[in-house]
């Protein structure tokens, strides 16, 4: 039997998908798959550090893509969860999904199928809260300008998004969390980072970066969110479970309530 | 923009536009054309949800409140003694594009007050409309409500550009019209809903044989019934639903608990409850009728002119027909498993899916998501364990509710301990 190995890679998907492909062809026996810098833990077993490959990348890609579509975007969406552990967890689902036959459905009373289905159900719901609660403000230099603290790294799947519907508006958005952001320029959309001191809530207190303008249009959008509310039939409860608090203080209407 | 005048306008002019419950963005696939501004998510998108849990999608205002008429159940109405506003056409343009640019919204749901005459007000309407599509290069959602009485041509432009139109009977029978909107006839309101369903129904022919066909309504028509304000029955509700779902094809039909805006001894009074849970019956009412296989008549008729509130209108069914059960969830075919109470259609379509591998048992349909403290009396599985006693609808019904906590089980006990 092969010697077990802890594979390190650079924390990026095509990192990830590239160990995935040095295990698969070197026949590995694989006891962790870690994003480097995150404290080893390769005490017990040897390591390996995997040099990103696209090409490499690529074909694992394209093999879990020719098996389901459904499946290719559960690894993408799972991956993008950042949850601890969770390299080790899809490389036995890729292994998993490598074995079934073609057409044939994965069982879905296997836990770690399960749990993959799952955590990428739970990512899918992020992005479609972030596609509705990202509030853009107009910066001086016109750009529409977004904070966001997603509890996943849903940008990259965002993007396609914001790009399909504001392609006349240079936008940022950028994610405080993570530090960085993703910004169309009217022709295309690009990764930037950028490590702002000042993290521009939808706040009380003003910021110069924006026009005066901007100010009008949040209290437009605040007082507009009051007046459609109906107080005889107010239901406290079903608002906090469609709008949960987490994301209050990047929401204008909601800012005098965090 | 002077900031103060339109803040004071759209506070009245949203106020005042609250009481129409739709404010769906979906149906409509609409793309951003040209490189220009928007789009439609077909699935629709709700940006905020207001304190009383309604999902915000679309600016939903009134171009005006001034009306000549004085329907009983509207804020709006001529001799109530409230504020009145007007935006003006670029008023409305600028708002919306400017919300839309800050990802507020999905778009625009324009109503208003009939000022001047129907074809007058519809007029306006349509200049908004059209203004966004043609001048801002705008395609996010439109909803346009078409004026009672305004004519084919207008209605015809109006769908054009709008991705939604609907005409809100309110009233659900033609005596109740009578009492509470005197000033207006049945056929206003049909009139333009035929026009806008006869178009739908040629471009949409049209399209299948020239493929550049414009877009005419994409998410087609939608009309609202007060719930509670004229003395109607959930049958006389319900059938007139029926009615508009069939003869206009209606997307979709809103049923709004009537909040009391006025005092006035033809309505309830200012203050008594919103009959929500009502509303909410007939709700899935609707639900059955167009996604469970169910005919009006099984549910509201002569005998059961309304709904049970204590139950579910499903549940209420099976327990006056408990010939039809238990049902074998093995064996029987679709439509009979939609029929048995505490299974949805997505369970359903589980154990469809999942029978093709194994017999179910409880065990499996807890799991799928049925809800087993009431599909258990009405279904058999693969396990020896099943309701054998021979248990009459009454102590059914007793059974079920004790375990039960309906999510409008407060309300529900505190209208009942009113009675007590
Ligand atoms: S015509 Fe419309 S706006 Fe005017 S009072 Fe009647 S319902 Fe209200």
């Amino acid at each position: 039997m092969k010697p077990s190995k802890t594979l390190i890679y650079d924390g990026s998907f095509n990192g990830f998908l590239t160990a995935v492909f040095v295990a698969f062809d070197e026949k590995i026996n694989v006891t962790d798959i870690q994003k480097n810098g995150q404290g080893q833990n390769g005490l017990f077993s040897e390591t390996e550090t995997i040099f990103t490959h696209v090409e490499k990348a690529k074909r694992v890609w394209n093999g879990i893509r020719n098996k389901s579509h459904n499946a290719i975007a559960n690894v993408y969406f799972a991956f993008l969860s950042e949850t601890e552990g969770v390299e080790l967890m899809l490389y036995t689902y890729i292994q998993k999904l490598m074995a079934t036959t073609l057409g044939k459905q994965m069982d879905y009373s296997d836990g770690i199928v399960l749990y993959i289905d799952q955590l990428a159900k739970k990512v899918g719901r992020e992005k479609h809260r972030m596609e509705a609660f990202v509030r853009f403000q107009l910066t001086k230099d016109d750009i529409y300008f977004a904070n966001i603290e997603p509890d996943f790294d849903v940008l990259p799947l965002i993007s396609k998004h914001f790009r399909n519907r504001y392609a006349d508006q240079q936008w940022l958005i950028y994610d405080v969390k993570r530090k960085y952001g993703i910004y169309y320029n009217l022709d295309h959309v690009e990764m930037v980072s950028l490590n702002l001191k000042e993290i521009h809530f939808n706040k009380i207190h003003k910021s110069d970066a924006f026009l005066s303008e901007e100010y009008d249009y949040q209290t437009l959008w605040n007082d507009y969110f009051k007046s459609t509310g109906i107080k005889s039939r107010i239901n406290p409860k079903l608002h906090t479970q469609h709008v949960p608090k987490r994301y209050w203080k990047y929401l204008s209407e909601k800012k005098e309530a965090v | 923009m002077n900031f103060e005048r339109i803040r004071e306008k759209l506070n009245i002019l949203a106020d005042a536009a609250k009481y129409d419950v739709s404010c769906a963005s979906s149906g409509s696939d609409r793309a951003n054309k040209n490189q220009g501004l928007g789009n439609a998510s077909k699935m629709g998108i709700c940006h905020s949800y207001t304190e009383d849990g309604r999902c915000i999608s679309l600016l939903k205002i009134l171009l005006t409140n001034h009306c000549i008429f004085d329907c009983a159940y509207c804020v709006t109405r001529k001799s109530n003694d409230v504020q009145r506003a007007a935006f003006k056409i670029q008023e409305v343009v600028d708002l919306t594009i400017n919300f839309y640019r800050r990802n507020y919204i999905e778009g625009l749901f324009l109503s208003s007050g009939i000022f001047k005459n129907a074809d007058y007000t519809m007029e306006r309407l349509v200049a908004v409309a059209k203004k966004l599509r043609e001048e801002e290069n705008f395609n996010g959602y439109i909803h346009l409500k078409s004026i009672p009485g305004a004519s084919d041509e207008l209605m015809y432009e109006a769908g054009l550009y709008a991705d939604r139109l609907s005409v809100n009977i309110e009233v659900p029978t033609i005596s109740g019209l009578k009492l509470l909107a005197p000033d207006k006839k049945h056929e206003d309101f049909t009139k333009p809903m035929l026009k806008v369903k006869n178009e739908i129904v040629r471009y949409k022919a049209e399209r299948k044989i020239i493929k550049s066909t414009p877009k005419y309504a994409p998410a087609g028509q939608s009309t609202q019934m007060i719930v509670g304000a004229s003395g109607e029955t959930d049958k006389d509700i319900m059938y007139s639903a029926v009615h508009y779902y069939k003869n206009y094809q209606m997307r979709r039909v809103y049923y709004s608990g009537y909040v009391p805006v006025a005092d006035d001894m033809r309505l309830p009074a200012i203050g008594s409850q919103v009959p929500m849970l009502r509303e909410n019956r007939l709700y899935q009412t609707d639900w059955l009728l167009r996604f469970y296989g169910f005919a009006i008549n099984e549910i509201l008729n002569k005998e059961h002119p309304y709904l049970d509130m204590d139950v579910d209108p499903k549940l209420s069914w099976a327990l006056r027909n408990l010939h039809h059960f238990p049902v074998d969830v093995n064996s029987a075919d679709k439509a009979l498993l939609a029929r048995i109470p505490g299974i949805g259609m997505r369970s359903v379509d589980k154990i469809l899916k999942a029978r093709r591998f194994r017999k179910l048992n409880w065990d499996h349909l807890k799991k799928i998501g049925v809800a087993l403290n009431r599909a258990q009396y009405f279904m058999v599985c693969d396990s020896r364990h099943w309701e054998r006693r021979d248990l009459d609808a009454e102590k059914i019904k007793g059974m079920i509710l004790q375990t039960s906590t309906g999510k409008f089980r407060n309300q529900y006990s505190t209208q009942l301990s009113l009675f007590n």
